[in-house]
């Protein structure tokens, strides 16, 4: 009897819920998505493919990649009428992992005319919290406190040839930037794009990582120069934001 | 529209009504009952740190079904001539493994890689199990053992027959999974149930960390030395003090042999990049669980601190995190190395080996 009353229940909402979008084909909120995509240059790397390329940097150097991790955070789309949506939350991209490609905020968002994307590279200094985010504590994610805490933004590790033609080992790790002892210096990149696109049901949003970017623009990186113990470089910490700011880009917008 | 969802509403109505009718199968477990729940208890340092513990839904964590997996772990029944348990190999002394580089099977055959601890494994976030990572979960880990030939050589139809033809085993599987009907589905839940409660986090240096506790100076400086990149560089793998499992759960190649006899995770994935490659241990109760490494090569604490700081040997899959393995590792002083194993020393949790509820209740 339970049962019955229950799927009458489930019966009359469903019903019910058929009035919602009557005469209107257009809905109100659509779901967004957020697709991260790297590439070399022209060369797509995917997680299926990037252990196994060798890419030359803008040095002159032949760089393998194992690893890659990196971290986005405060996604936001500007609307037309001047208002801003905010998703809530960050994403740990992993190549390792790809599931960890895409960001599925739980917020929908309205249809309609949109003007931009924005969005953090790492965490702004209010976000990088020392151990707040239990499962990036869990993904060993963190930046040592010696260094002024909070997490990594990006962690890519791999080889390289070096001037003697050597197989060398690169740590090209990001995060907050130490100055000198108990001195830090906020290393995190906002960007945002101008993008007029209009939402008009489900869409998935391309972020695209050009990783040579990272090697080239404006500081040309020769890893013979600067491979390793990077963390606790000042100089180096504050070079990759400054080559980070061209790395990232609004790819495909698709609906 | 509005016809055809009024349709479809009383059509899926109907379908549920006629679905409840059905009669149950008595082979189904008895769905009226309900084991106990029993919730894990979550240390203080996970509970600020650390994501909830990962139960699967379809395995509950329950007074009855804790204690069927218990005496399960404890009980040689499960192996091929009645001889060896799980806890042969997984000692609650050694942090639930054993001393032996590699342990003897029932037909006395050596194994091939290290027994691992058994500690906070509801926590490993990755659900990659074993030191090739080949099993996803706890439940499937359980159930390799039992019919490994060099290990307790068994049948899983023989195990099972065993267990149903004992004179206690039906009622406790009854008790914990509401028929007496046992599978090795259900017998390997019931371990992963007592796994799962084998959590460790008591050690000095969570005391330190929860205000609770003090460390020496060795102790802490030792601590630096594994937070320093140009020093231990240990963090990359081995987590930090906001990551208290003291593992990344993933795999790496640590620089041990210049030619890969062993595939670790290349085994699994068939991916040449990932030959050699095995999962990073937790540093916790380090203290219990000599010899280490996944082949168990190293004796001591001592030997594993030489092999970062003077051993490391390229191959074509070594981690680049051991970036020093041009000069053989990061040369740490003898100073430091003493340092640091003594803030590793620090990860040990007596009261973990010592906890009335993990030893053999039979």
């Amino acid at each position: 009897m339970k049962k019955i009353v229950f799927l009458l229940a489930i019966a009359f909402a469903a019903i019910g819920c058929s009035n919602d979008d009557d005469g209107n084909n257009i809905p109100v909120t659509a779901a967004v998505s957020f697709n991260f995509t790297q590439n070399w240059g022209v060369t797509e790397i995917t997680p299926s493919n990037y252990t196994s390329g060798v890419y030359e940097n803008a040095a002159g150097n032949y760089v393998s990649i194992d690893r890659l991790r990196y971290l986005i955070s405060r996604v936001e789309l500007h609307k037309a009428d001047g208002t801003t949506v905010s998703f809530d939350g960050y994403q740990l991209i992993d190549l390792a992992d790809a599931g960890s490609l895409s960001f599925n905020p739980s917020e929908s968002v309205a249809t309609g005319d949109y003007t931009g994307i924005s969005f953090v590279y790492g965490f702004n200094e209010e976000d990088n919290v020392n151990g707040a985010y239990p499962d990036l504590n869990a993904a060993d994610w963190n930046w040592p406190t010696m260094l002024g805490g909070g997490y990594h933004f990006m962690q890519m590790d791999g080889n390289f040839d070096d001037s003697n033609g050597t197989s060398q080992p690169y740590n090209f790790h990001n995060g907050t930037a130490r100055v000198s002892e108990g001195v830090f210096e906020q290393n995190f990149i906002s960007f945002d794009f101008d993008q007029n696109f209009t939402i008009s049901g489900d869409v998935t949003i391309e972020i695209a990582m050009d990783i040579s970017e990272w090697y080239k623009n404006p500081l040309t990186w020769d890893l013979n120069d600067r491979s390793v113990n990077l963390m606790m470089n000042y100089l180096a910490q504050k070079d990759m934001q400054r080559n980070g700011a061209t790395v990232f880009s609004i790819g495909a917008i698709t609906q | 529209m509005k016809l055809f969802r009024v349709f479809f509403g009383i059509l899926a109505m109907s379908l549920f009504i006629a679905c409840s009718s059905s009669d149950p199968d008595p082979a189904d477990p008895n769905e009226d009952y309900i084991p106990t729940p029993k919730p894990l208890t979550v240390p203080p340092i996970f509970d600020r740190l650390l994501p909830p513990p990962i139960v699967p839904a379809d395995n509950p964590q329950t007074v009855e079904g804790v204690a069927l997996g218990r005496k399960l772990f404890f009980d040689p029944i499960l192996s091929g001539d009645g001889t060896q348990a799980c806890a042969s190999c997984h000692q609650p002394a050694n942090s639930f493994t054993d001393t032996d580089r590699f342990s003897i099977g029932i037909d006395g055959l050596e194994g091939t890689r290290n027994s691992m601890p058994i500690f906070n494994t509801a926590w490993n976030t990755k659900n990659k199990f074993f030191w090739d990572g080949r099993a996803s979960s706890l439940e499937a880990q359980a159930l390799e053992p039992v019919t490994n030939p060099i290990e307790m050589h068994n049948t899983w139809q023989n195990a099972v027959s065993s267990l149903q033809s004992d004179a206690e085993y039906p009622e406790l599987f009854n008790k914990a999974f509401g028929t007496g009907n046992i599978t090795k589905e259900l017998t390997a839940k019931a371990i992963a149930q007592f796994e799962r409660t084998l959590i460790s986090a008591n050690s000095p240096f969570d005391k330190y960390l929860l205000g609770e506790g003090s460390l020496t100076p060795q102790e802490l400086n030792g601590f630096q030395i594994f937070m320093d990149e140009s020093r231990g560089d240990c963090f990359h793998c081995h987590g930090n003090e906001n990551s208290p499992l003291w593992t990344d759960n993933i795999f790496h190649n640590n620089g041990l042999d210049a030619i890969i006899t062993d595939k670790g995770l290349g085994n699994v994935t068939g991916d040449p990049n990932h030959d050699g490659l095995f999962k990073s241990p937790s540093l916790r109760n380090l203290a219990y669980t000599a010899p280490y490494m996944h082949d168990g090569r190293f004796a001591t604490l001592d030997e594993v601190i030489n092999h970062y700081s003077e051993g490391l040997v390229y191959s074509r899959t070594i981690d680049p995190l051991m970036k020093a393995v041009s000069r053989g590792g990061v040369h740490l002083t003898e100073s430091d190395k003493a340092d640091l194993k003594a803030f590793l020393l620090s990860l040990s949790d007596p009261s973990f080996i010592s906890n009335p509820d993990f030893q053999d209740p039979n």
